[in-house]
């Protein structure tokens, strides 16, 4: 055995058993890991916000403007992991003007343009609406002149006008909670509908990348929410932390149920390809699948979190307990798609051997690359925020009019 | 002189005048859309819609010598390096416990290195691989712009002018028979040698094969070679139960091959 798989390896030496010959590079690479991360970050964020528009969960207002704004930096950076990863960037038009009906990828674009278009851009605008006429009536310079070009000339804020605006967004509210349901779970769809490859292929997928999306979203702006109050010098809203956290380990724990589920079905039903993927779990998925996504991305933060949201425990503790385990949720859920883009290729469809993937350190597809994906939306941010300040006190007050 | 002047239009009005245009605009795209005669390669010399290509390999025949994977790399200018392969030779070792133990270096081309002498050896066989061209290929299924699609003469073919190179077809492909072309970065795959069999050529494989263990024809033509190979052999397909539909028909392939 051992001598047959040495003369397989060849030059290929961190390759075990067979793989087919074409299989020795891997297609989907760190830019795709990013994808579903970063697009998964805007559906989390988003349906944290319809909760308070929607469900009427009045304690998440200090976070509502802010999830919006977070879901909007993440959007724009979404579709360029995508971009930069294709062969031919420069023919990705070509997916709007003639695409493939029958491909789930070819929808993409048009899932990206409505949710951008449609639900969170028009929200966002009529949200602000109103701030943003008394904005750019009272600060000066370009500021002034940036809050009239966003306005589009809708400068009209009488009682009549005001309640519209509300009514609007709360409806673009409830088309944006299928709406984010869709974009994301259409990410699952395009692993889970590939039937060649059994790591992917399930019809759970579109339901687990929802619900992780769900727990990624809460926890960023948990993270985000925290960070931002500390450095504006105010105070925490105990109330919002705690009941976001309470929406994080829901989420937690469907997401954690669903994921078992899927794991024992695959091991229950034991197919033909089980041997190869437990294989592929125990040696080369074992540190970011058992340790990064089960242990510290999942029992660890849930464990911690329950107790010290339902514990005897200090505000000053809850605080860095929360933050923690918000920040090794964020480290999961990227294991997460790890896993699922990185994991789905690291096996032979031949279900007769494992390569490995080598991320590398330059390039369209490499580690600074993804880096710089990751910190971009946090600059776009940080723009929106100066434009549109999402903070609870800087919110206007309608004078008497 | 009470002459009325409407100024405005009602909405069913402006309706109505727009679907009095309707038929124009099936005026202006008929030229958009090729008749049958402007899509044929050469008028009146090659119909595509009279083939339906397929290929019948017989493992019983294949000797492992790698010539015809090495003679597409020749023809379809697939890059030399040792990833990319439009067809090549598996090697199957199947032990007296029937654990199957499947090499392929450099796709067979350099022919197989000598087995250990401590692998017991119950059968071996060699098992050359080439896409399936499959009638229900999932690779045409998932393209996003189209440039993947099945010829109407029955092959799976890549546009390499409009692939945009996501490589989904190639995660949707079973069988790895697909690569990304490290220079044109678009998909690449195997074509039956599609400019040779439009011109009554067999594939480079085919033609180099020294036991004609590969047979090229058509389906449902009485007189092709493959219709004989089909009826005379017990046939298998590759990966039969994800309903592919493939097309290059296996005769005397082992359980183990997939």
């Amino acid at each position: 055995m051992e001598s047959i798989i040495t003369t397989v390896a060849g030059p290929l030496q961190d390759v075990t058993g067979y793989i087919y010959p074409n299989e020795f590079e891997l297609h989907w690479e760190l830019l795709i890991v990013l994808y579903p991360y970063l697009t998964g970050l805007v559906a989390g964020a988003f349906i944290l916000a319809s909760l308070e528009r929607v469900f009427n969960v009045k304690e998440l207002k200090p976070v509502y403007r802010l999830s919006l704004l977070s879901a909007l930096a993440y959007l724009f950076v979404a579709p360029l992991p995508l971009l930069a990863h294709l062969g031919h960037p420069e023919r990705s038009f070509e997916m709007f003007l003639t695409p493939h009906t029958q491909s789930a990828m070819a929808m993409f674009g048009f899932v990206y343009a409505w949710y951008l278009m449609v639900v969170l851009l028009l929200e966002i605008w009529f949200d602000y609406r109103k701030d943003m006429v008394i904005w750019s009536r009272e600060k000066t310079g370009i500021m002034k002149y940036i809050y009239k070009i966003l306005l589009l000339g809708a400068m009209d804020i009488s009682k009549k006008s005001l309640l519209f605006d509300d009514k609007v967004g709360k409806f673009i509210t409830i088309i944006g909670i299928p709406s984010a349901f869709l974009l994301h779970g259409y990410v699952g769809f395009i692993f889970g509908s590939i039937k060649a490859n059994p790591w992917w292929s399930s019809v759970l997928m579109p339901i687990v990348f929802l619900f992780s999306a769900i727990v990624s979203g809460i926890a960023l702006i948990l993270v985000f929410y925290m960070i931002t109050t500390m450095f504006r010098w105010k105070k925490l809203d105990m109330q919002c932390l705690n009941k976001l956290v309470e929406f994080l380990i829901y989420a937690m724990i469907v997401d954690f149920s669903l994921e078992l589920l899927d794991f024992i079905q695959r091991l229950y039903e034991s197919e033909e390809s089980i041997n190869i993927l437990s294989q592929m779990i125990s040696s080369r998925l074992f540190l970011s699948l058992i340790v990064s996504q089960i242990i510290m991305g999942g029992i660890i933060p849930l464990v911690s979190l329950v107790w010290a949201r339902f514990g005897q425990v200090p505000n000053e503790m809850r605080r860095i307990v929360y933050f923690i385990a918000a920040v090794l949720v964020q480290v999961g859920i990227f294991s997460t798609r790890w896993n699922v883009v990185i994991g789905g290729q690291l096996f032979s469809k031949s279900l007769r051997g494992l390569t490995v993937y080598k991320i590398e350190l330059f390039g369209l597809e490499g580690l600074l690359m993804a880096g710089f994906l990751l910190l971009l939306p946090l600059g776009i941010l940080f723009v929106l925020t100066k434009i549109l300040p999402p903070w609870p006190d800087a919110e206007t007050k309608l004078e008497q009019s | 002189m009470n002459k009325k002047v409407t100024t405005k239009t009602s909405r069913r009005e402006f309706i109505l005048s727009c679907s009095k245009a309707l038929p124009l605009t099936g005026f202006f795209f008929f030229p958009l859309s090729p008749g049958k005669s402007l899509l044929a390669l050469e008028s009146g010399a090659y119909d595509p819609t009279k083939h339906n290509y397929a290929m019948g390999i017989d493992i019983h025949k294949c000797i492992g010598c790698g010539r015809c994977a090495s003679a597409c790399k020749q023809e379809n200018e697939v890059p030399s390096e040792p990833h990319f392969f439009r067809t090549w030779v598996e090697r199957y070792v199947i032990e007296p416990n029937g654990e199957a133990l499947v090499d392929s270096p450099n796709g067979g081309i350099d022919g197989f290195p000598d087995l250990d002498n401590d692998v017991e050896i119950l059968r071996s066989f060699f098992v050359p691989k080439l896409c399936n061209h499959c009638s229900n290929a999932p690779c045409v299924q998932v393209c996003p712009v189209g440039a993947t699609f099945t010829s109407r003469d029955g092959v799976v073919l890549v546009d390499e002018e409009y692939c945009v190179g996501c490589r989904y077809c190639i995660q949707a492909c079973p069988y790895g028979a697909r690569y990304l072309h490290p220079e044109k970065k678009v998909a690449d795959k195997c074509t039956f040698c599609y400019h040779r069999i439009t011109k009554g050529l067999i594939p480079a494989c085919v033609e180099v094969c020294p036991t004609q263990a590969r047979v090229f024809g058509e389906v449902g033509l009485r007189s092709s070679p493959l219709r004989r190979f089909i009826r005379f052999n017990d046939i298998v397909v590759l990966k039969a139960s994800l309903n592919t539909k493939p097309k290059v028909y296996y005769a005397g392939a082992d359980g183990e091959v997939r």
